[in-house]
């Protein structure tokens, strides 16, 4: 049998339009809602009814707006962090244990505490933590960057490795260590550790009451601003681009590769152990078993997306904060988790739309 | 703690860790890397549940465990072998999206009883004094699907035509194009197969070994385990076996460390302070990374590793690999 037409795909050799991974990517987005739709509505839900829950959730109101920016900002720094990584191709799965152990180093100075809580200003507490979370973090991501730079081990299986035992130690400190009264979380911090939010304001401001958003989502914008200087202008981020395009012309050119390796391991971890401090301090105000729902992993999608772009970063972590805040009010659970797939499907699917052309031609009898 | 049990358990849950790795040995050795496996296989625990709980048919289940599996792998073979796209985050994804849909289609399984996979005594040998009663006793049927399943891979890939063509394929792809093998065939199929592979590692842990459905602690990380153990492996199915089982061996002996109250002659640390179990759970992963540099290192000593084109996606008529 003939078909009337026949499919081509060729090399593109002309430059893209810039307008192009733009839009390739929100088709992509799109398709992926418009699957997960059909996906719902074979086991008997209805989309249409789903999604616009899905909306009112997220921005139906300022609380759920600042909900969402809330759930945003450790995707932001983590994505931050994995983009960095990705771009040296360094995979760093193991966010999701460097934001535990940030979380866990950063509230020692509450749990043990390090400093007299009565005493030392609320700034410096907060600074001390923020600081204490980052090492954790940076130190977390140093094993995975040590053994990928001196040993060749492949750092996709031991960061998801360290995701598991960081989880264990959280663990063993919150029910056997620091236990509040045999639960499953430590007692709640001091009021001096809690990152300042909008709704401290609601005295002066009868608007911000009841709004969660709190400083973190600052510490997310700067640390896109910081990265993004540092990969355009520093020779620092030179380098960096030279060893993800090049890595023999790197060599050849003196750039110290392992040392790089190690240094965006620790760069990487430590904006994720920040992202585990701001979630502590200015969420839950405690540590507990479960305090990222898959932050390390939603992070990984969330630089994809953006392309290792940190100024995209910050739209894509704020689209992933709404399925976030949505997904977990709606039945069932996995519908969320589910969208993320196909949504970095899809993507890296159209990605082939940038290399190549498809085109459609008519058969005729001659070619035929 | 009893030496025979920990070996009997050790034999059970490492089926499942070897159906997994040696499935995605052959996806790499044919250059394609799935870290998708964790996906597959508990798309492939929650198919096969399910379809064992709605016919009644464990082997109904079983196969359909294994179609899940085989299914899902095929999104990975398309977006990498002829879209290109990275093999890592596609991986990823899968993981993703398989982990969502089973969550998804597995709504409500949970607390279900499904009829499992029979247990059996192996023909003849179960008769051997010592060894019929450990290895060939009463043990489900996928175990000794596992203990044929192991020479049989090893023997395809080393001593049979179309397992050379594989192993080209993953070395040399353009060798391998240039002597008449159609290496984009030959690499779906072994992902297709791989994913079959991951799908019945799903399906042996939810209807045979520790049967029901726990969401997304029915695998608990085992998948990663296996993508792990195929590089501590070097790509030979004999060697994923003996760190599977091995594997298997230790969790059950974590397990049993919590039982007697003296250890050694000394107090036991674990039996006192139920919060050092944490501990213990960690103890698979921090051995998986110990392993996997001792595997790279000796890896990187005998020049015996990845194979060449591992990652590497093949284009006709374009210079590469």
């Amino acid at each position: 049998m003939k078909l009337p037409f026949r499919v081509e795909i060729e090399q593109r050799t002309r430059d893209i339009p810039k307008w192009m991974p733009f839009v390739t990517s929100l088709s992509a987005v799109i398709l992926a809602f418009i699957i997960s739709g059909i996906i719902l509505a074979v086991i008997g839900g209805n989309p249409f009814q789903v999604y616009a829950y899905f909306f009112t959730a997220a921005f139906g109101s300022w609380g759920a707006l600042s909900d969402v920016i809330v759930k945003a900002t450790p995707l932001l720094l983590i994505g931050l962090g994995c983009g960095l990584a990705f771009k040296m191709k360094l995979w760093n799965i193991g966010a999701e244990g460097q934001f535990y152990i940030g979380a866990f180093c950063a509230s020692l100075v509450v749990l043990v505490p390090l400093v007299p809580l009565e005493t030392t200003p609320k700034f410096l507490v907060l600074l001390l933590m923020g600081l204490l979370g980052m090492i954790g973090g940076a130190i977390y991501g140093l094993i995975p960057g040590i053994l990928k730079a001196k040993f060749n081990v492949s750092e996709i299986i031991t960061t998801l490795m360290l995701n598991y035992i960081a989880v264990n130690w959280n663990n063993y400190w919150i029910f056997g260590k620091f236990s509040d009264a045999g639960f499953q979380m430590t007692p709640t911090f001091d009021k001096v550790a809690w990152l300042p939010r909008l709704s401290d304001l609601a005295k002066q401001y009868r608007v911000f009451s009841g709004i969660t958003l709190h400083l973190g989502v600052v510490f997310g914008l700067v640390a896109a601003i910081i990265i993004w200087l540092i990969v355009r202008y520093s020779r620092w981020g030179y380098e960096i681009n030279l060893i993800g395009d090049n890595p023999r012309a790197a060599r050849y050119a003196g750039i110290n590769i392992t040392r790089n390796i190690v240094l965006v391991f620790m760069v990487s971890g430590a904006l994720a152990g920040l992202a585990g401090m701001s979630e502590v301090t200015g969420v839950v105000h405690r540590l507990q078993e479960r305090i990222s729902t898959n932050y390390g992993f939603s992070g990984v999608i969330v630089a994809w997306l953006a392309k290792l772009n940190p100024f995209a970063t910050i739209l894509v972590s704020f689209l992933f904060g709404a399925l976030i805040v949505a997904g977990r009010e709606i039945q069932p659970s996995g519908l969320s988790f589910f969208i993320q797939g196909t949504i970095l499907f899809l993507v890296i699917s159209s990605d082939v739309l940038l290399r190549y052309r498809i085109r459609i031609l008519r058969q005729t009898r001659e070619t035929a | 703690m009893n030496l025979e049990v920990i070996l009997r358990a050790g034999l059970s849950t490492g089926t499942i860790l070897i159906f997994a790795a040696i499935g995605e040995i052959l996806t790499e050795r044919a250059g394609i890397q799935n870290l998708g496996v964790e996906g597959m296989m508990l798309l492939g625990a929650m198919a096969a549940f399910k379809t064992s709980l709605a016919t009644g048919s464990p082997w109904l289940g079983l196969l359909a465990g294994i179609a899940a599996g085989g299914i899902l792998s095929l999104a990975h073979g398309l977006v990498t072998i002829h879209f290109q796209a990275d093999q890592v985050v596609s991986g990823l994804s899968l993981s993703f999206l398989g982990t969502g849909l089973a969550l998804v289609l597995g709504e409500g399984l949970t607390g279900q009883n499904a009829p499992l996979i029979p247990t059996a005594d192996f023909p003849l040998l179960s008769r051997i004094p010592y060894i019929g009663p450990i290895f060939f006793t009463n043990f489900n049927i996928l175990v000794y699907v596992g203990y044929l399943f192991i020479p049989l891979a090893w023997f395809f890939i080393y001593r049979t035509r179309p397992g050379m063509h594989l192993r080209a394929v993953g070395e040399k792809p353009s060798a391998a194009d240039t002597l008449g093998v159609n290496v984009y065939a030959v690499r779906y199929f072994y992902t297709f197969i791989g994913g079959c592979l991951a799908g019945l590692a799903g399906a042996t842990i939810s209807i045979a070994v520790s049967p029901g459905w726990y969401s997304n602690l029915t695998t608990s990380g085992q998948g990663w385990i296996a993508v792990a153990l195929v590089i501590f492996a070097q790509w030979n199915p004999l060697r994923a076996a003996l760190g599977g089982y091995l594997f298997g061996m230790l969790r059950r002996f974590m397990l049993d460390l919590q039982g007697p109250m003296v250890l050694l002659g000394m107090r036991n640390p674990f039996f006192y302070d139920h919060n050092l179990v944490f501990f213990l759970q960690m103890t698979p992963f921090i051995l998986t990374i110990v392993a996997l540099v001792w595997g790279s290192r000796a890896a990187m000593r005998k020049r015996l590793g990845a194979p060449a084109a591992l990652g590497v996606p093949y284009v006709r008529g374009e210079r590469g690999l």
